[in-house]
């Protein structure tokens, strides 16, 4: 257990100089500026970190394995999906149209939606077999990927930049306004959600023995994916998709921590996302100068880990 | 007392349970046998909600079991299956902790600690209290197991083929401790058996069910019986004494 | 018989799907042989309408080929990152030899889709006895990574309107000259035919399949062969086309079971069966428009699946 806290206190110390290098490097003449420019990146920064974090964990023990991420329940296309259907109904006044707040909104909605409506269609008949609803997620997701790719065919190209942009996340553009509300969301998601942890370490047991134990699992289950659902929603919309995040800090995670409580497995994978995106971003904007983003590496490292996991690791 | 009332379960209509009515008396250790499909697994995981039946239903100290509360059920039934790999990494004593989680959640008291110590003790887990569950041998695990099911500290205790996979030293070593658990604890243990002897030896009644209904249910010095046997399994039984006990030998049929 | 009536019921609408277009075109006009309308059949409609026999056949073939070796009914070039790594190699093709030949980009395409195929292999391999959706699921994160990689550079190159015009399903573009690429998968699909039974003892595993005394690596490498050379193939003369290749063979299955060399020849009629009901569908949806086949078969397709997936138990 002392190996447990004394990583949780490295990991702490290496997020805040994380934080503290991204904030302070090289600040320049209007320092008031940049400071509050790059403050407001961290915090959405810090918020998508922790979203992906607890929904990665969570989600990694409802579906006991550790390989795959909520994002294949296809979130990702019915965001996609909907910005795809906005820039083609109304083109390059998409933004007068629709402000980002009510874009933001829209997002959520839809994807939230989208849960509770594989969720409708496979638990409708009492089964609740969590492949089948990843497997419709899948298979919807697919389908929207569909429309989506055959309706940005037929997009003027400069509009199409509008949803090129889109497609990969991004720090460099997020919404200030945007923030309180995704603070807000995401506080009171976390909280409920971090004191829900307790019953993921029993839900680690499986289906029988926390049954044994005194939890209504289907009840559970569904509790969890719409917690899942939420911030899966929040992260992808204030910032764009990113897929193998997740997948890539849980892992991390789990090599380094070795506990039975979600408590500290999830405060742990925070701080380890946190530490990625934040030095992930530093490093690229200020020490390389690399104008690429991000979140297209996160997804390179992340996605040749995971090859790596399904090739090398014994127990999957 | 556990009573189970009219109970009946379909597959894909296909009929399992067939009007089951039983009641299980207290303190005692009963056996379900039967061949494979006769049902068996099917009343357990009934008994234990870990399935919903189609019709009838189950009593719990005269209370159906959808009366209760889960937290407050927990603390009278538990049911162990097939240990399932767990992902995560935990401890024999992390693991048999779980067993306060329908009294304390994850708060564990003075009185819960106590509890957890006496009941590595009494599975004899106290040099690999501290081992990581994924690295103990069969044997050891379903230990670990059982004694997660003592912290429960449950009237009734059920289990799924307890002796699946183990070997004989640890079949006989999980048998004795059942015994205990009834003998010494005033515990109910109500389990599905493959081996009939170890039924015959362990066991204070047997239940034997075949096509979906029960077929025989008595104490245990009625069941084994060559007829009996027989009519139950389809094959042949030689059955000889050995001390007090009756040993079934099945090998020439 | 089935084999015999399904053949009909495909000339029948192959016929029909002649005579579906934009240009008007009547039987008369052949009976008349009027020389502007015969050319237009020679030159437009009769390549198009082969070649969507042809991409029928060839991904329904492919999806049962994938099924069987990793005897997994939910594997197919659609969740199993073939489609993507042809797009990849697709895209390696525009970025280095931006004026190659289509032989030349159905060469990259090919070698990116067999190393991934075999790649994916390699994964399954090692999580055989899971669950199976898992593996699907699977291969959709690995399609994902490979999409990641390409949408990446198609960025930085500016391409990607352009990818995603090559990568969606569509016939219409198909003119004599341009779709011969396509025949290429016939071979494949006599070759799968011949291994068909190998395929589905190759699929038990490696060690059965070596205890029968079959050499698993080289029917597991002919098998991913020709899967890939018939995928990228069809992608580079006509796009990709979802659920084709998961729909098809599940359906048929479904009724006639998984003998193989029995059901083989079905599933490739009901395939092209099936492309051709879809592409006529397209046409005639939003006359004088065409709806792109990628789009019909992935919504009709999908809702199958779907229905399939809802329905089973």
């Amino acid at each position: 257990m002392k190996r447990n806290q004394r990583i949780i206190g490295l990991l702490t110390i290496l997020a805040l100089v994380a934080i503290a290098s991204f904030l302070l490097y090289n600040l320049g003449s209007s320092w008031q500026f940049a400071l509050r420019l790059r403050s407001i990146k961290i915090v959405a920064m810090v918020i998508t970190s922790c979203c992906v974090a607890y929904s990665t964990v969570a989600f990694h023990t409802l579906t006991s394995n550790r390989i795959l991420t909520p994002s294949i329940m296809g979130f990702e296309s019915v965001y996609m999906l909907l910005q795809t259907i906005l820039v083609f109904v109304y083109g390059d006044q998409t933004f007068r149209v629709l402000n980002s707040f009510g874009n933001f909104m829209l997002s959520i909605a839809c994807m939230i939606g989208f849960a509770f409506l594989i969720y409708i269609l496979i638990y409708k008949k009492g089964r609740s077999n969590m492949y089948l609803l990843l497997l419709i997620g899948l298979v919807l997701g697919i389908l929207f990927n569909t429309l989506s790719a055959f309706m940005q065919l037929l997009i003027d190209p400069n509009d199409f930049f509008i949803i090129q942009g889109k497609m990969f996340a991004s720090f460099n553009k997020i919404n200030q306004y945007l923030l309180p509300y995704t603070a807000f969301i995401l506080l009171l998601v976390i909280s409920i959600g971090f004191y829900m942890a307790k019953y993921l370490d029993v839900l680690a047991l499986g289906r029988e023995q926390a049954i044994s134990l005194g939890l209504n699992y289907n009840n559970m289950i569904r509790l969890f994916l719409i917690m899942i659902a939420i911030l899966v929603a929040v992260s992808t919309a204030l910032v764009g998709p990113i897929t193998f995040l997740g997948l890539l800090v849980a892992n991390l995670t789990y090599e380094l921590i070795r506990t039975h409580s979600h408590r500290l497995m999830i405060l742990a994978c925070c701080l380890v996302s946190v530490i990625s995106v934040v030095g992930g971003q530093f490093l690229m904007e200020r020490a390389f100068n690399f104008s690429t983003p991000v979140s297209t590496i996160i997804n390179f490292v992340g996605g040749g880990y995971f090859i790596y996991l399904l090739l090398k690791v014994k127990k999957i | 007392m556990i009573e189970v009332k009219h109970i009946s379960k379909k597959y894909n209509n296909r009929v399992v349970l067939d009007d089951i009515s039983l009641q299980f008396p207290k303190g005692k250790v009963t056996s379900l046998v039967g061949s494979n499909g006769a049902g068996k697994s099917t009343l357990l995981s009934i008994i234990s909600r870990l399935l919903q039946q189609d019709n009838g239903h189950v009593l719990v100290n005269g209370k159906s079991l959808t009366d209760y509360k889960n937290r407050v059920l927990a603390r009278h039934l538990s049911v162990l299956k097939q240990f399932n790999h767990i992902g995560m990494k935990l401890t024999v004593r992390e693991l048999v902790s779980f067993g306060r989680f329908p009294y304390s959640e994850n708060r564990l008291n003075a009185e819960d600690h106590e509890i957890i110590a006496n009941a590595i003790r009494f599975l004899d887990l106290e040099n690999i209290a501290d081992a990581f569950i994924d690295e103990l041998s069969g044997g050891q695990k379903q230990r670990a197991y059982l004694a997660m099911v003592v912290a429960q500290d449950t009237e009734y205790i059920l289990l799924d083929e307890p002796l699946n996979n183990l070997d004989m030293k640890h079949s006989v070593q999980i048998m004795k401790i059942l015994r205990r658990l009834a003998d010494e604890l005033g515990k109910t243990i109500i389990m599905v058996l493959h081996d009939i002897n170890f039924a015959s030896h362990y066991s204070d009644y047997i239940i034997a069910l075949k096509d979906g209904g029960i077929k025989y249910h008595d104490r245990t010095e009625k069941i084994i019986d060559e007829n009996i046997l027989k009519d139950v399994f389809d094959i042949d039984f030689v059955i000889s004494e050995s001390g007090s006990k009756k040993v079934c030998n099945y090998f020439n049929h | 018989m089935k084999i015999i009536l399904l053949t009909i019921l495909l000339l029948f609408l192959s016929g029909i799907s002649l005579f579906v277009g934009v240009a008007d075109l009547t039987v008369g006009d052949i009976v008349q042989w009027d020389r502007e309308k015969i050319s237009l059949i020679f030159v437009s409609r009769i390549p198009r309408t082969l070649s969507l026999v042809l991409a029928g056949i060839g991904l329904s073939v492919s999806g049962l080929v994938m099924q069987q070796v990793t005897q997994n009914k939910f594997v197919s070039p659609t969740t199993a990152g073939t489609l993507e790594a042809a797009k990849m190699g697709l895209l390696a093709a525009m970025a280095f030899l931006p004026s190659s030949s289509m032989m030349i980009k159905a060469l990259f395409a090919f070698c990116f889709t067999f190393a991934a195929s075999l790649l994916f292999l390699r994964m399954v391999e090692r999580i055989r006895f899971r669950n199976v959706i898992f593996i699907p699921l699977v291969g959709l994160i690995f399609g994902g990574i490979l999409n990641a990689v390409s949408s990446f550079f198609a960025i930085n190159l500016n391409i990607v309107q352009d990818m995603n015009a090559w990568m969606m399903g569509d016939f219409s573009g198909v003119l004599q000259g341009r779709y011969e690429l396509i025949y290429i998968c016939l071979p494949a699909v006599f070759l799968t035919y011949i291994y068909a039974n190998k395929f589905t003892l190759v699929g038990m595993g490696k060690d059965f399949a070596s205890n029968l005394g079959l050499n698993y690596r080289t029917v597991m490498n002919i098998g991913l062969f020709c899967v890939s050379l018939t995928v990228s193939t069809i992608i580079i003369t006509a796009g990709a086309i979802a659920f084709l290749g998961l729909v098809v063979p599940n359906v048929v299955s479904l009724v006639y079971g998984d003998n193989v060399k029995k059901t083989l020849p079905l599933v490739a009629l009901a395939g092209a069966t099936f492309l051709i009901v879809c592409d006529i569908i397209g046409r005639l949806l939003i006359y004088p428009f065409e709806v792109p086949i990628g789009l019909t078969v992935g919504i009709i397709g999908g809702a199958v699946f779907l229905t399939l997936l809802l329905s089973r138990r």
